[in-house]
């Protein structure tokens, strides 16, 4: 007969207030193999540890059910307790009284009632409960960051000063993200490319990081501490060790297409440097528009290039790195205006999203950040600003807020009245949203010191006439409609993820929203880690934020990526599956439900009636098994089992429950 | 304006919620509506200050306004809504329900000799006892 010991919490009046704890106790004493039932107000406080600790010594008990709040809360408390007393953690059974009982009854009866029957299915399934151990797996003690924005870079920073070696993948041909491209930054006016640049310096050179630009990452197995990933390093066509970035060959370059770095207001070359202070400053070859490649005709680059960097024979390479730790980071996209025919986007040069806007205004964009018409290359007089241009839109845009738009635009008018003390900067806005450090205040710089006028309403219409645009609007609070001549529109578009997060949610299991932003695991309590152990998010992948929260989240995200590396193993979680090979028919179905590819097949030797026979069985990698139970329910035979989640002890419990 | 708690439940909010089948509590007042509106110039009160008289249970201020005849139905405010809320609907439920109300003095039974000589066409008297219901 088992000894069963039942702790049962009050958590103040979160439980006792819809439960008879009394109750519950005089009920738990009569469950078989029950030996002991207690309860004290606070379980998971000093003074409950002791007193699970000190019970299974005294009651010399074998095996312990908690009946408090849920396992995500407490279960590593009340198992350290029975350890304390030297007690296998996992003989530890937790039965959740508040969340699935007090919390969601008002009934004391009937919430009584169900609490008791929680307590006798928690005990049926402890008393088939077996000691578990964790193994220990060792660390790859390499962290892989993906996506060289402003939050990769600071992430690699970051594990490369603690000592740890560090790969940062960028897919673009250069690091620095969309920070590169802005001009100044709210609501301090640091200049962007000032104080974003010695970080990609900083990046470049630390002995610890190995920057591969021009790269993807192409396939990613293992598990937390054990990732081995492949990475494409596509042929860039230029030999980065002969290069000397004297941009000869781009001057020659005779292919011309849209800059994606200048938000397509200018043409680059097909070899080109996406920007000045590029890193690595070393040309790619875009394969798609390069003569030699579309029309077998030119190589001019490789002609004038004196230093014989060229080299038009270059292949992609496929590498296999192995990583301890992962932190994606890979950023944010604008969303696209096709729905949003009223604002003729596209359609007009000087109708323009505030990506392009920043580089209008900044020194190294298409005008020298003299911020000029594109249309004419006028000065602007009138300039109209209109907010939520798809954000907070469930009908043609993203249901959620874009976060950054209201201060950003609140910059862009002062930038406007700096370049031009005699323009005039038009606000339409639903809610200004300034949550954030001396936000508001510069918020108010724009309307009381630079004259911003802020009209609390949307755009219905924008259309050319003669050589300006035509801005029909309302202004709510004063119920009018409003019309203004501008001589330029900036949409704040919103923000999205990069189109290929889906991708890349696949390769790294990763959770999305259904806006395929990725999801942490906890939005309050785990906002770096994921659902993948061993990756974490750093960014505006995760959902739209600024600078300095995307700087925050990528130094959380290397803290929790060091905490691995730091160590030389691991110890793994044994709630693992397991497979009965003496059951298992080799149906091999639990490979195709297993979403973390946790699951194999081997041939195995056994002596049938005296002679030896070969079958296959499947196997678990524990290493790589998240738990998850679904190939213990696709098991036809039953072979599969997820250990603490045994066939037997949910079977228990289910009988416990129906009783 | 006095706004209280019986008019902001009223039964009349509930029909117009019931025939055009939207939640004007959906509505955030950006102005879209009145922005893409081809007929606010002519209108008395603009179509976004309709939902929010209505979201303070100020029906009959609605129910006098010009606005909702000079509504043409033109949908471009619903097109617009980026709270995907129905304008149009909601401007028709309001006439809908005025129509009812009023309606019994529209058309009277011994007038039909006299309107049928004057050549209304079919479909007019039909919509005209129509509005009897209720």
């Amino acid at each position: 007969m088992r000894r069963i010991g039942v702790f049962i919490c009050w958590c103040g009046a979160n439980i006792a207030g819809t439960v008879d704890i009394e109750k519950v106790v005089e009920e738990s004493k009569k469950i078989p193999g029950v030996a002991y039932a207690g309860e004290y107000r606070y379980m998971c406080s000093e003074i409950g540890q002791d007193m699970i600790r000190d019970t299974i010594i005294e009651q010399n008990l074998d095996r312990v059910v908690v009946a408090a709040c849920s396992p995500r809360m407490h279960e590593p408390t009340f198992r350290r307790a029975a350890e304390s007393a030297g007690l296998n953690p996992y003989l530890v059974q937790m039965a959740n009284i508040r969340e699935h009982c007090s919390w969601v009854h008002k009934d004391e009866e009937e919430a009584t009632r169900k609490a008791v029957a929680l307590v006798r299915t928690a005990v049926a399934k402890a008393s088939r409960s077996v000691e578990l151990f964790s193994q220990e797996i060792p660390v790859e003690r390499r962290a892989l960051v993906l996506g060289g924005g402003i939050a990769g870079i600071q992430a690699a920073l970051d594990i490369a000063d603690a000592g740890y070696e560090v790969d940062l993948v960028e897919k673009s041909p250069t690091i620095g993200g969309r920070m590169a491209q802005l001009d100044k930054t709210f609501p301090t006016l640091d200049c962007s490319a000032c104080i974003l640049t010695p970080k990609m310096v900083d990046a470049s050179s630390h002995p610890n990081i190995n920057l591969f630009t021009w790269s993807e990452v192409e396939q990613v197995e293992g598990y937390v501490g054990n990732f081995t990933v492949t990475i494409r390093k596509k042929a860039r066509f230029v030999d980065e060790e002969k290069c000397t970035g004297c941009g000869d060959c781009f001057e020659k370059c005779p292919s011309k297409v849209d800059s994606e770095f200048d938000e397509g207001l200018v043409q680059r070359k097909a070899i080109y440097v996406p920007f000045p202070q590029a890193v690595p400053n070393v040309p790619v070859i875009d394969k798609e528009n390069c003569r030699w490649f579309v029309k077998e005709k030119c190589r001019v680059c490789e002609k004038v290039c004196e230093a014989e960097a060229v080299d038009l024979e270059q292949e992609d390479e496929l590498l296999e790195k192995r990583y301890g730790a992962v932190v994606v980071a890979t950023g944010f996209d604008v969303l696209g205006l096709e729905e949003f025919g009223e604002f003729n986007y596209g359609k007009h040069p000087d109708i323009i999203t505030s990506l392009e806007f920043e580089r209008l205004v900044n020194a190294s964009g298409p005008t020298g950040g003299k911020l000029l018409r594109p249309s004419n290359q006028e000065p602007p007089r009138n300039v109209v600003f209109v907010q939520c241009v798809g954000s907070r839109d469930k009908s043609r845009g993203k249901p959620y807020c874009s976060k950054i738009c209201c201060m950003y635009t609140a910059k862009h008018t002062v930038l406007l009245k700096e370049k031009y003390p005699q323009s005039q900067a038009y606000v339409f806005y639903i809610d200004v949203r300034t949550g954030g450090k001396d936000f508001e205040e510069f918020h108010r710089r724009a309307v009381e010191e630079n004259d911003a006028i802020y009209l609390r309403g949307q755009v219905g219409k924008v259309f050319p006439e003669g050589d300006k645009l035509l801005v029909e609007g309302v202004d709510s609070l004063s119920g009018k409609t409003v019309q203004i001549e501008a001589d330029m529109v900036v949409l704040a578009a919103a923000m999205v993820p990069r189109t290929d997060a889906p991708e890349i949610a696949r390769l790294l299991t990763l959770g999305t929203d259904a806006h395929s932003f990725f999801t942490e695991a906890h939005p309050k309590l785990r906002p770096v880690e994921t659902h993948s152990a061993g990756v974490f998010l750093a960014g505006a992948c995760q959902g739209p934020k600024d600078i300095p929260e995307a700087v925050a989240q990528a130094s959380g995200s290397a803290s929790k990526a060091l905490g691995i590396l730091s160590k030389e193993t691991l110890l793994s979680d044994p709630c693992v599956s397991k497979v009965d090979e003496s059951l298992c028919t080799g149906c091999l179905m639990c490979i195709d439900v297993c979403p973390y590819h946790a699951i194999t097949e081997k041939t195995i030797e056994e002596k049938v009636h005296g002679e030896v026979v070969k079958r296959v069985v499947a196997e678990v990698n524990e290493a790589v098994c998240q738990g998850c139970g679904a190939c213990s329910v696709a098991c036809r035979p039953g072979a599969m089992n997820v250990k603490g989640f045994s066939n037997e002890q949910i079977l228990a419990e289910v009988d416990a429950v129906c009783l | 304006m006095k706004v209280t708690i019986e008019s902001l439940r009223s039964d009349i909010l509930k029909d117009i919620a019931d025939i055009s089948g939207e939640n004007v509590a959906e509505c955030y007042q950006c102005g879209k509506c009145t922005a893409a509106c081809p007929v606010n110039q002519a209108m008395d009160i603009l179509p976004h200050q309709v939902l929010r008289l209505l979201q303070l249970g100020l029906v009959d201020e609605v129910m006098n306004s010009k606005t909702i005849w000079i509504c043409a139905s033109c949908f471009t405010c619903a097109g617009r809504c980026p709270r995907d809320v129905d304008l149009a609907n909601v401007m028709e439920a309001v006439r809908v329900l005025l129509l009812r109300e009023r309606g019994a003095s529209r058309i009277k039974a011994e007038d039909m000799p006299e309107i049928l000589r004057k050549g209304m066409p079919e479909q007019g008297i039909v919509s005209g006892f129509r509005k009897y219901a209720k």
